[in-house]
């Protein structure tokens, strides 16, 4: 070998060994409490092991304790940038199991809020990728569209965050025809002006290309043997999307594309999200034309409560709804598995009922899961500042990934 | 299967299917049933991976997206560990379960999918089971040192420690759980349908019969002689008035 290895200066040091460190638990790039031992060559990662469950609430157990009903809210606080898309999955497993109908409008509303839950949580996602690889400013700018969003849940559910607005049947309460003309009027002239306004800085900027372009690039094969799905496993080239491919509520009635990626690497992912805001903003919008009138929630009272008014006068509906909030519905036994495309990929609830009112069991499939699992073959050999376009590029909520 | 009203994900249809796999895997199949839309196929612990394989190459099942614990300690297999396949290409999802012990390993899936790996940490960690080939089985979901396995239904909901920090340790120490006040768990079941305790007064109705009114010693004696003279019991008591 012609070239000579330099000598240590210091003594007793000639073998180098591989470095580790610790990144998190409390690091703004860990995107919560990830924590990850990396060992390095220098400053090349060459092993990552992360430790997850640091946020680990036992949700699933908590539900098994819980009628259908109160265990709506957990689902809020899993993936607390997209409420929502959480609850989604949820309520359908319970209807899925008691077989019953939503009305059209529900299933609208549903569509409508999910698609904006998608934009919120690609705000908070996009916005802090970029942070992670050096931009302030865009980060600022697309906040300013997830209050919007915020503010819309609030005027729907009365929470800007944890709505626990989907109920099985339904959803809670109809929104107000204002509030569905102000959402029009923003996703005709605010959100595309503030969005390409704050991606202009984005998409075409040479640091943030530097740091994303052919980073952590995953074959088609791998992605698929590492169970991804979302936006990473649509920027692998796989063109799967559960709201195309398996349509629930009314997925079919509405016009989208799916966004596929090239490249396959952390740019891909960030450029699928980006478009994905784009036919969310689409899908949103035939929603608000589309929506019929007529009931948000089904008219079994077995399952959903009925109206305030309506107490009033019906002895029934006032028994009805003193049964639902305090027993709860029975659910019939057996077992279902429901997947919604959530924002972040797959997730999905595998739901064991003995018959009773409350769950028998509740296991939550996040998807930050294979994700953050494949973070060790995605790092190797990249250097060490690319693990936090790596891991901002996945899009990882502890909430979820811990339960 | 009655009429599907719910929206929930439709995906290709399961005409012909159950028939079809249950065929093509053979023995490896102990029960297979097709309920709310699902499939969901039984099979055999020592066979699994021979069977996940086999539907992973031949039947298009390309990714494992789950696995999921659940527990029945009332059974003496108490473990229930379910895999959740997907098929892109044929657009179709499956359940694969297989039950074990606490001391029985499940063999393990690491060698078909990566992802598996994490995924069998968790039911480890939560409930237990015990993944033979699995070379990195740590918890994962609990903290450091936990001990235990709190996902099992006997574990209790609170949990056996809780932490605190300690002002003479300088760091948070584990203590045993102390309640101000019990955990309250409210029973809103209708009793006339699921609730598995009896009612107050209910537990006459399980009783076994009281024998019937018990006749006077004396009479008692002579009741198969009684029963053929009916017509002079009347009289006795008639006596005993006078």
């Amino acid at each position: 070998m012609s070239l000579q290895l330099e000598q240590s200066p210091t003594t007793g040091d000639e073998v180098i060994s591989n470095y580790t460190i610790n990144f998190g638990p409390q690091h703004p790039a860990a995107h919560g409490v990830l924590r990850m031992v990396l060992e390095l060559d220098g400053e090349v990662i060459e092993r990552v092991d992360c430790h997850v469950g640091l946020l680990h609430r036992g949700t699933e157990k908590l539900i098994e304790h819980k009628t259908y009903l109160q265990a709506l809210p957990y689902f809020d606080r899993l993936d607390y940038c997209s409420p929502l898309g959480m609850e989604h999955s949820y309520v359908l497993a319970v209807e899925k199991l008691l077989n019953v109908a939503v009305p059209l409008r529900g299933q609208y509303l549903r569509v409508l809020f999910a698609e904006l839950t998608r934009i919120c949580n690609h705000m908070l996602n996009m916005g802090s990728h970029v942070m992670d690889v050096g931009a302030m400013t865009p980060n600022l700018w697309l906040f300013e569209i997830r209050e919007d969003c915020l503010s819309f849940f609030e005027r729907a559910s009365g929470a800007r965050m944890h709505s626990a607005w989907f109920r099985p049947g339904g959803v809670h309460q109809d929104v107000p025809q204002a509030l569905l003309d102000d959402m029009g009027e923003w996703l005709e002239h605010r959100l595309p002006q503030l969005y390409e306004d704050a991606l202009s800085l984005v998409v075409d900027n040479r640091i943030f290309k530097q740091r994303n372009v052919d980073i952590a690039k995953v074959s088609k094969e791998d992605a698929l043997a590492w169970g991804f799905s979302g936006p990473m496993i649509r920027a692998a080239g796989i063109p799967w999307d559960l709201r195309k491919s398996q349509p629930y509520d009314v997925y079919d009635r509405v016009e989208f594309d799916v966004p596929v990626g090239t490249n396959s690497d952390c740019y891909d992912r960030f450029m699928v999200r980006a478009e994905e805001v784009r036919q969310s903003a689409r899908i949103m919008k035939q929603c608000l034309r589309d929506m019929p009138q007529g009931p948000v929630a089904s008219l079994d009272r077995k399952v959903s409560p009925p109206k305030r008014a309506e107490m009033k006068q019906s002895m029934e509906a006032l028994i009805h709804h003193f049964k639902l909030y305090t027993e709860g519905f029975h659910v019939p036994a057996g077992e279902v598995y429901v997947a919604t495309e959530s924002p972040k990929g797959e997730f999905g609830v595998y739901l064991v009922s003995d018959g009773s009112n409350k769950p028998y069991r509740c296991k939550i499939r996040p998807t930050a899961f294979s994700h953050l699992q494949a973070m060790d073959f995605m790092c190797k050999g990249h250097m060490l500042p690319d693990a936090t376009a790596i891991l901002g590029a996945i899009d990882v909520v502890f909430g979820e990934c811990d339960r | 299967m009655s009429e599907v009203l719910h929206s929930a994900p439709r995906c290709a249809s399961n005409e012909g299917r159950l028939a079809a796999l249950t065929k093509a895997l053979g023995k490896k199949v102990v029960t297979a049933k097709e309920e709310h839309g699902e499939i969901v196929i039984t099979v055999a612990r020592e066979s699994l991976a021979d069977a996940l394989r086999q539907l992973r190459d031949e039947h298009e099942y390309q990714q494992l997206m789950e696995i999921a614990g659940a527990d029945y300690p009332q059974r003496s297999e108490r473990f229930d560990v379910v895999y959740m396949l997907l098929s892109l290409t044929q657009n179709h999802r499956l359940l694969v379960k297989v039950t074990a012990a606490e001391q029985t390993p499940v063999p393990t899936v690491t060698t078909l999918w990566p992802n598996a790996g994490w995924l069998e940490r968790e039911v480890f960690d939560l409930y237990g089971v015990i993944f033979e080939g699995n070379s990195d089985l740590r918890r994962i979901l609990t903290d450091y040192g936990f001990e235990g396995h709190p996902f099992r239904k006997d574990f209790p909901l609170t949990g056996y420690v809780e932490l605190h920090y300690s002002e003479e340790e300088k760091r948070v120490v584990y203590a045993p759980v102390k309640l101000p006040q019990d955990l309250r768990q409210f029973d809103f079941q209708s009793p006339w349908e699921g609730a598995d305790y009896a009612l107050p007064g209910d537990e006459k109705a399980a009783a076994p019969p009281p024998p019937p009114p018990a006749p006077p010693p004396a009479a008692a004696a002579p009741a198969k002689k009684a029963a053929a003279p009916r017509k002079k019991a009347p009289a006795k008591p008639k006596g005993d008035k006078a």
